[in-house]
């Protein structure tokens, strides 16, 4: 019996191990693969693995600091064995089972292990799916590929086709001297998962013949150096020295949840009984483990650390190594390392607010003073602290602008603010609610004034914090959602109208989702009921002679369908999602009745109809005039659309009847930003020679923003999406891209001036310096790691964005797609 | 029903919409450089220096300075163009002063004269600007021109991409050849051997229909039809027309893009040879004054 047996040897559970073996613990480390810390070995070789937050003191009995990937694991394999850390490889743990003193840790193929307590630091990535046919046990199957080159004259065949199959099989025969031959093994017809780059590369690779590729086919069986499968027109042998299986990987939540559950048949499947077993805060994909401050799951005896409880960075997961053996071994006074940083947040508020002026003290002030943290536990209270920040503001103080960009959320704390709604009317929002969280949905820019009213605390909680928390606490997405619609209406229609005018409209309506390409209203219709767009974008078409004419673009915090509502009668147009958006359907009559009590609002939305049957009325003439312009607006309109111009907020867009290609764009990118270009401008999609370069478009909803380990990348002052200098460089914001705009790349050396080349021909000239002249004259010794390249739409350089002033002829501009997506555009047409 | 929200978004500046150099802020550079003509001509109408209109009377130096100044300042749009400090300034300005006040110079450079020339270094540099500002005329013709076919002729793809594409279908055509005689193998292989793309400037420049390696071995392999099995000749007819075709389009976006830069080898140089003739007749006017 252990005291205890730590699960996952990567930096949360190999700082823990190594803890507890310097406390001299009774201890076991119990690891899957045949090496510690898979994840970090699993980098490329050479890859600078990056040490955030800085500001975050380490607190273990390993060494880490920023470096080679191959210095920081030899720095953690030396530690390990100095530490005489009892280490178990090349166990994966299939059942964990018991009660905290007495667990049983059972494991595939080895006697079992017992231990006091558990620690789980397995992280997020999983277990790669295995093979299900029959496998010989002499066939070689691998589920991973380090080194394409380690293989010579071997038949291998890749099963899946998705990227890491495809960026498998290609890695095998990139060199030809390696004699592999290669079959690459898909279950459908399609290669739908993967990236359009990686199917390109793998038909022209098939094409060539260096590769086979087999459609629609399983394996049937794996044997000694064959491979069976059941192909569309039978089964079929091949050789087969190794097997490659990429076929995707199965999240470590199902086996966490399990541990120590019991377990009932539900619809002939065995399920675990709600509320035993380690469980989730809910049943969101970005959804971690409830725990106690100290680290504890449901299951007392378990704890949970590293990626699986929320926090991916390395420091972070070594710190809570370290406590939690801390914890463990008794010491529960001990102050987590954020402490220092916390205390410096709440260093500068006003005291005896709280019932003490420390770091507890705040936190409990604001779980109880803010509504949206009531249901908050202390540990995800300091963890949303951590990202957060607290800040009082004197009466009279403007905490933002109409028009000024900003998507965090900010709660009042204590004291209150005052909205301007319209020129000197003002809407109070008192202690304990929020304000803001109209960018936090839609991510536009901030809709009206806010200064504060009396003296007030103020918190600002990041986008991403927020969104963190809507997930882990649903009450706080319940009141976040509640307050923001009704803001929104509010906002939207003003004319005097309260919260309580509102009421009944808000219970006679609902929120949903609607998919790029669907239609909310569909002309001809029958149909009442208005909508808001909440979120994401909307096209309005109308047929003119039986062809769909572009009518507007509806950004987010749009309404539509008054016009049924007002004048009776069916739809007018058809209004279809341009990306996946967010929309709030109001029931028409409840609608009704609110514009029969308020004639403000009646008259607001007459108003505003009027302006919309004008465009109508536009497009009919100019269809008489010259049916063709109308035509080719609408079908560049649609264009656009497609290449996600729908959920941009600053494009550029290139006219390819001005464009000379002299690429001084891009020069003047590379010039203006350390010497990396942000955009390539010969590729991208065209359509009536108007291009689409690749370059960012500063998309409403970031999808580079999603996943972001060390939160590097913010929308900054002028609403452009950029990354800081946090970034660790691990591309996961370039693979979320779905327009290729983002690179990693080292910063090339500094150049020389510009009259030096002009007149002595010195350096490389204009633009971004090739590779070689980098790596020639890059001074000796500096390693700088590469890190993710993306247009900032030049923010802080005075004059604006370099591309559009560098730009000779005119061919390049940038705009908002509702600058550019309208009709006056018609009346403008050279 | 298409109402937005009562919102107004801050624009930095600058136009929304495409806006060629030619016709910046609605012809602004075309009115001036047009409006200074005008004012240039008028006055040397109405002037009546004796003994006759010349580069000596004080008109004369007026203009003179104005053309030496303008022709200094043309020139450091190259410099504008590479320098990218920040800043409110924009290229497209730039050039749209530098066409329309280009063109401009014709009418001082040639008030400037007098309508006396000669063999000498004053003339010499008359006529250099005369050529400075011809093959920039030519520049704004091709700038206005060949974009769009440029932009048609390479489809959706960039230069990388068809070179990449090129060096794709050889790699097939070389692996496809595997099978053949010697004499079938040796048409491809001289297909796989040309560099379609070199010849020199007039290879570069010309138009019209391909004839290379790649197009004879397209016709020698029908002639060859016996002897080769049917189904590897039809996947090197194809391979060959693909190659052909892509050939065609390579030297088709080169040559565009050849005669779009061609004249600044022309413009540049003569140019310089310009300001050098420009300062040898200024030194010479002054020491002979």
């Amino acid at each position: 019996m252990h005291r205890v047996a730590i699960i996952g040897s990567g930096p949360a559970g190999l700082s823990a191990a190594a803890h507890a073996a310097a406390l001299g613990l009774d201890h076991v480390l119990i690891e899957k693969t045949d090496h510690l810390s898979d994840t970090i070995y699993k980098y490329q070789k050479g890859k600078h693995v990056m040490a955030t937050p800085a500001q975050l003191v380490l607190r273990s009995d390993l060494d880490f600091a920023a470096g080679k990937r191959e210095v920081i694991l030899g720095a953690w394999n030396e530690g390990t064995e100095g530490h005489k850390v009892n280490v178990l490889m090349e166990a994966e743990v299939v059942a964990v089972t018991g009660q905290a003193g007495d667990f049983t840790i059972s494991i595939k193929g080895k006697p079992d292990v017992k231990a006091e307590t558990i620690v789980l630091g397995i992280g997020t990535q999983g277990n790669p799916n295995r093979m299900r046919c029959p496998v010989d046990d002499n066939a070689t199957v691998q589920y991973t590929l380090d080194d394409p080159a380690e293989y010579i004259d071997e038949h291998i065949t890749v099963i899946g086709g998705g990227d890491a199959g495809i960026e498998n099989a290609l890695g095998l025969i990139a060199d030809p001297e390696q004699r592999n031959t290669v079959t690459l093994v898909n279950i459908g017809a399609d290669f739908p998962t993967a990236k359009d780059a990686n199917v390109k590369l793998l038909m022209a690779a098939e094409a060539e013949g260096r590769m086979t590729v087999m459609r629609e086919t399983n394996t049937a069986a794996i044997g000694a150096d064959t491979i069976t499968f059941d192909a569309r027109d039978g089964s079929v042998t091949v050789p087969c020295n190794r097997t490659i299986a990429r076929i995707g990987s199965a999240p470590p939540r199902a086996f966490v949840e399990a541990c120590c559950a019991s377990f009932e048949d539900k619809d002939g499947r065995k399920s675990v009984v709600p509320g035993t077993g380690v469980q989730f805060a809910s049943a969101d994909r970005i959804s971690y483990p409830k725990l106690t401050p100290t680290f504890e799951s449901t299951v007392p005896g378990i704890f949970v650390i590293g990626a699986l409880a929320g926090y991916p960075l390395i420091k972070h997961c070594m710190n809570q190594g370290y406590d939690v053996i801390e914890f463990i071994a008794g010491n529960t006074a001990l102050k987590p390392a954020d402490e220092p940083i916390l205390e410096q947040k709440f260093s500068g508020l006003p005291r005896g607010l709280a019932r003490t002026d420390d770091v507890t003290g705040w936190l409990d002030y604001l779980r109880e003073h803010v509504e949206i943290l009531h249901d908050l536990s202390p540990l995800q209270m300091r963890e949303f602290m951590l990202d957060s920040e607290i800040a009082a503001f004197a009466a009279g103080e403007t905490i933002f602008r109409r028009n000024d960009p900003g998507s965090s959320l900010f709660a009042v704390a204590a004291g209150a603010v005052a909205v301007e709604v319209a020129p000197g009317t003002d809407v109070m929002i008192g202690e304990s609610s929020i304000f803001g969280e109209v960018g936090l949905i839609s991510g536009r820019r901030r809709g009206s004034t806010v200064r504060a009213a009396k003296p007030c605390v103020l918190l600002e909680i990041p986008r991403s914090a927020a969104l963190k928390l809507m997930s882990q606490v649903p009450a706080v997405k319940r009141t976040i959602i509640r307050i923001s619609t009704e803001r929104q209406l509010l906002q939207m229609f003003g004319s005097g109208l309260t919260p309580a005018d509102l009421a009944d409209v808000m219970t006679h309506s609902e929120i949903k989702q609607i998919k790029a390409g669907e239609a909310i209203l569909v002309e001809g219709d029958e149909g009442r009921d208005i909508y808001v767009v909440r979120s994401g974008s909307m096209i309005v078409e109308k047929k003119v002679g039986g062809k769909p004419i572009f009518l507007s673009y509806l950004p987010a915090g749009s309404y539509v369908g008054e016009m049924a509502l007002i004048d009776g009668g069916t739809r007018t147009a058809t209004v279809r999602a341009a990306i996946r958006s967010e929309v709030l359907r109001i029931d028409g009559d409840a609608f009704a009745a609110l514009l029969q009590k308020h004639p403000a609002l009646l008259e607001r939305a007459t108003r505003d109809m009027a302006a919309r049957r004008q465009v109508n009325g536009f497009i009919e003439d100019r269809k008489a005039d010259f049916g063709g312009a109308v035509d080719m607006y609408s079908s560049v309109a649609n264009f656009l659309i497609e290449n996600g111009i729908g959920e941009a907020t600053d494009v550029l867009l290139i006219d390819e009847k001005l464009c000379v290609g002299c690429d001084n764009c891009e020069k003047a990118c590379a010039d203006s930003h350390e010497g990396l270009s942000r955009l390539d401008r010969e590729a991208g999609r065209t359509y009536a020679h108007l291009h689409v370069p690749t370059s960012c478009r500063h998309c409403e909803h970031p999808h580079c923003m999603a996943d972001c380990p060390p939160n590097a990348i913010h929308r900054g002052p002028d609403g452009e999406v950029f990354v800081d200098d946090s970034c660790i460089g691990c591309g996961n914001c370039a693979r979320n891209c779905p327009y290729g705009v983002i690179r990693l790349d080292k910063v090339p050396p500094k150049k020389p001036g510009l009259l030096s080349w002009l007149l002595f021909g010195r350096g490389p000239g204009p633009g971004e310096p090739s590779h070689k002249w980098s790596h020639d004259n890059m001074p000796a010794g500096v390693e700088k790691p590469k890190k993710a390249i993306k247009c900032d739409m030049c923010s802080g350089i005075d004059g604006g964005p370099a591309c559009v002033r560098a730009c000779p002829t005119g061919a390049a501009i940038r705009v908002a797609p509702e600058e550019f997506l309208t009709v006056a555009r018609l009346g403008a047409e050279r | 029903m298409a109402t937005r929200s009562d919102r107004k978004q801050v624009r930095r500046s600058g136009a929304v919409l495409h806006d060629s150099f030619l016709r910046h802020r609605n012809w602004r550079w075309a009115k001036i450089a047009s409006l200074l003509c005008l004012v240039l001509i008028l006055i040397y109408a109405f002037d009546n220096p004796i003994p006759r209109p010349e580069g000596d009377t004080v008109y004369g130096y007026t203009l003179g300075t104005i053309g030496f100044g303008l022709i200094l300042w043309l020139t450091a749009l190259g410099i504008r163009k590479r320098r990218m400090s920040p800043g409110v300034w924009s290229l497209k300005a730039w050039t749209s002063a530098h066409v329309w006040l280009g063109l401009s110079l014709v009418v001082i450079g040639t008030l400037h004269t007098g309508f006396h020339f000669g063999w000498n270094v004053h003339t010499l540099a008359y006529a250099l600007m005369m050529l400075v500002i011809l093959s920039g005329l030519f520049g704004v013709a091709v700038y206005a021109s060949l974009p769009s076919r440029l932009s048609e002729n390479r489809g959706e793809l960039t230069e990388t991409q068809m070179l990449e594409g090129l060096r794709a279908i050889d790699r097939q055509l070389h692996s496809a050849a595997q099978p053949l005689n010697a004499r079938a193998a040796g048409v491809i292989q001289a297909s796989l051997d040309e560099d379609a793309f070199g010849g020199g400037l007039r290879a570069r420049l010309r138009s019209g229909k391909l004839d290379n390696a790649t197009t004879r071995a397209e016709h020698d392999l029908r002639t060859m039809a016996g002897e080769i099995p049917a189904d590897a000749l039809a996947r090197l007819l194809s391979l060959l027309s693909q190659k052909h075709g892509l050939v065609a389009q390579l030297q088709r976006h080169l040559r565009l893009r050849a005669i779009l830069e061609i004249w600044l080898y022309v413009h540049v140089p003569s140019t310089i040879a310009l300001i050098a003739a420009l300062i040898a007749h200024v030194v010479s006017v002054f020491f002979y004054w």
